[in-house]
Formats: C-alpha cells, structure tokens, sequence
C-alpha cells in the first residue's frame, strides 16, 4: 500500500528550487522512493523550475565562453545497460536514507535514550535541522518534546497513532511550533521513524512561511 | 531590479526544438545541437548562478560546468517525462547546491530494491498529464511581469516578503496579494499535473 499521509506543497517547492536543508530533503527523498503520487508532483515542482529558468532575463556572456565550452566536450559518459531493478519487500529503509545510514534495519547500531525508546543520529556536516532514526517499543507514548520549529517524521515500519490519524510505512506527518500532541506507536510492532526537526534560522527566507497562509499548511 | 517586461521577447527556439537537440546529442553527439542549446540556455543559466549567489565569474565558470553535464548526461534526459528547460533547470539546481551550500542535495534511486514504481500509466492519464504540462506552461506565461519577478525572488533567491518588496520598492500589502495571487494560479497547474481534483 502506498503512502496515505503526503508532503506538503511548501516541502515539495522548496526541495524541488534547491532551498531546502540537506536533512529535511533526506526526508523528502526518502519519501519520494515510496510514494509515486508525489514523484508526479515533485516533476511538477521541477516544471516551474525549468519554466522560471526559461523566463529568466538573460545576462551577458564573456566572449569566447561558448568556445571554451565546446573544447571540454569530450566523449559522453557511456549509460550502462539498464539495471532493471529486483523489487523487495524485505528491505525497511529505503535510499537514500540507507546510505546516509550505512545499511538497513540490521546494520543499525541504536542508543537507548528513554525507557522503550532507541535512536540513531544522523551526522550531516554544515546542517543545522537534525535528523535521526527513532525507534518506539510497540505501544509506547512517545516522550512529550517541545516543538521550537518544524517537525518533519517519515513512518518507514510500524504504526504511529497521531491524533485522529494512523501513520503507516511512508507516511509523513509535519507539525509545527504551535502543534500538541502526543503520538503512540500501534500495539503491532515496533515504529521505526525517520525525524527531522528544525533548527531555528532554517527558514530564513522564508519561503515556507510565505506559502503557509494559503496552501493550508 | 532587472527588467522583467517580455522576459521571453529574445526566446531563441522552442520547447520542442530544445528537448530535440538534447535529444540528438544523446543520438550522434551532435555539436550543431549542442551550440542551439548553449545560445539559449548559457545566458540563463548565469543569469540562475547570479541569483543564487553567485558573482558573474563563479556563475560563469558553474554556468560552463552545467552545460558540460549537459553533453555528458544527455542519454539521462527523457522527453516524455521533462522539457529541455525543466531538465537543465535540475542540473543547474544540484550544481548551485553542491557549489554554493556545500552540501548534497539527497535523491531516490529508481534502481534500489525497496523503490515503490509507478503504477502503469492508463493511456488518457498520459494524455492528461501532457495537456496539464501545457497548462502549467500557460499558466507561467500569462503571469504578470511583477508575478513572475516575485516568484522569482522567493523560488530562486529565497527572499522574505519584507526583503522582496523593498527590492521592488512595492508597500508590503501589494507584495502579499501578488505572491497568493501567483502561488494561487502555479498550484491549480500543479494539482492538475499531478491528478489531485480539486
């Protein structure tokens, strides 16, 4: 099944112009390699990109720049035969959140941070949002956390009951500063998640908030 | 501010032509192709690099990089899924992420084992999407100079609104009715693209 629970318009424009941090687009990504209905919208997003650039006035070139371009075109990197990829069910972490991890669910080294709750750092230099693997024990309330900035939480195993809704594999729930709440993870099985939270100067310019009014975010 | 009166007064081919020499030099490698495609693209893409925070020498010198991977990668380019301008526009967007923040810029791989594909595609949902692709286009083209330069400001530059009308020396108010204006036309393209009904 696919995901239910979608990014918002304002994640999907600021991955696709290039603004958004490395961390919360690892989420976004990560997301994407589960849910075709966003891959639709996420070449949408691309589209304008591509249709802004068009409309861009053109500025001005040094002489001899087109020459100096032509005598770096050497042969093309040659595409290798198409991998027609083998589908599998039993891998959780799909890429590419695997590699920034190191490998899937049993490669995983996790730390005990609370009773019934495990996590996983994800180093990413020069960010300041913070990305992490969280694991919550079947049934367990997950820990009250103040929300400064945004919270972006990717479900990639397991369920995570969050007010009236029920997150499963690839969903995305995204609150922010003035949300409370207290999500649990469903009696089934452990709820393997992927969190991002914000860091305060993130959205500098802003662009988020500007959308927010009217994309109902 | 620049002048955005008929930022497409110059166009210098079009769409279907672009996404043909793209096309042909993933073919023959064709050079003649590669030239249509630098005449217009080069000047834009400086024109992107500078915005995005570049000096016009930087910007030249990555304007230069992208349209190598341009000719390198052109086998990468689909025709039925992207035009020549939404694609270079990647390229470029991954280059000014990896030149400018340092940083990398994470996408899905297509080829990993735990991709979920896309469903087939019905043959009317391809059509659609075509028909909503020129919509989107349509759309783009039919907003105002003072649209399109505020969009730009925030989908290039990341600009708050404050910073956005000072440059546009507009009171703030006008700035705000002119970004929901605009986001408000760009996302009845987008949903139509994508199939969600309103």
């Amino acid at each position: 099944m696919s995901a239910q629970y979608h990014l918002s318009d304002e994640l999907l424009l600021s991955y696709s112009a290039g603004t958004l941090d490395e961390a919360s687009s690892l989420l976004v990504a990560t997301h994407l390699a589960l849910c075709p209905h966003c891959r639709s919208r996420n070449l949408a997003a691309d589209a304008v990109g591509g249709e802004l650039l068009d409309a861009l006035p053109p500025a001005e070139l040094s002489p001899g720049l087109m020459d100096s371009v032509l005598a770096q075109l050497g042969g093309r990197d040659q595409a290798g035969a198409a991998k027609v990829a083998v589908r599998r069910s039993d891998i959780v972490i799909p890429e590419p959140l695997r590699s920034y991890l190191g490998g899937d669910l049993g490669a995983l080294r996790w730390t005990r941070v609370a009773p019934r709750v495990q996590q996983i750092a994800i180093d990413i230099p020069g960010c300041r949002a913070r990305a992490r693997m969280l694991r919550f024990q079947c049934g367990t309330q997950v820990p009250a956390h103040g929300h400064s900035g945004r919270e972006l939480t990717l479900v990639l195993s397991g369920t995570l009951h969050d007010r009236d809704a029920v997150l499963a594999r690839g969903d995305v729930a995204e609150t922010d500063e003035h949300t409370e709440h207290q999500p649990f993870a469903g009696p089934e099985q452990d709820c393997i998640c992927l969190a991002v939270t914000d860091a305060p100067l993130r959205f500098k310019g802003a662009f988020a908030r500007l959308l927010q009014p009217w994309f109902g975010i | 501010m620049v002048a955005m009166d008929n930022p497409r007064s110059d166009r210098s081919a079009t769409p279907d032509i672009l996404s043909d020499c793209i096309v042909r030099i993933a073919a023959q490698q064709d050079q003649a192709a590669f030239e249509t495609l630098f005449k217009h693209f080069a000047p834009r893409l400086k024109s992107y690099f500078i915005k995005r925070g570049g000096d016009p020498a930087l910007a030249e010198e990555i304007t230069q990089e992208a349209l190598v991977a341009l000719w390198k990668n052109a086998e990468q380019f689909d025709p039925a899924k992207a035009s020549a301008s939404t694609w270079i526009f990647t390229i470029a967007r991954n280059l000014s992420i990896d030149r400018f923040r340092q940083a990398r810029r994470p996408s899905f791989d297509p080829n990993d084992p735990a991709f979920i594909p896309d469903e087939e595609e019905p043959p009317d949902r391809k059509l659609e999407r075509a028909e909503a692709e020129k919509n989107l286009r349509e759309v783009m083209n039919s907003l105002s100079a003072h649209e399109k330069s505020i969009l730009m400001l925030s989908f290039y530059e990341n600009h708050s609104h404050g910073e956005i009308a000072k440059r546009l020396g507009l009171p703030i108010g006008t700035v705000k009715s002119r970004i929901r204006l605009a986001f408000g036309k760009l996302r009845a393209a987008l949903d139509a693209q994508s199939g969600v009904r309103p």
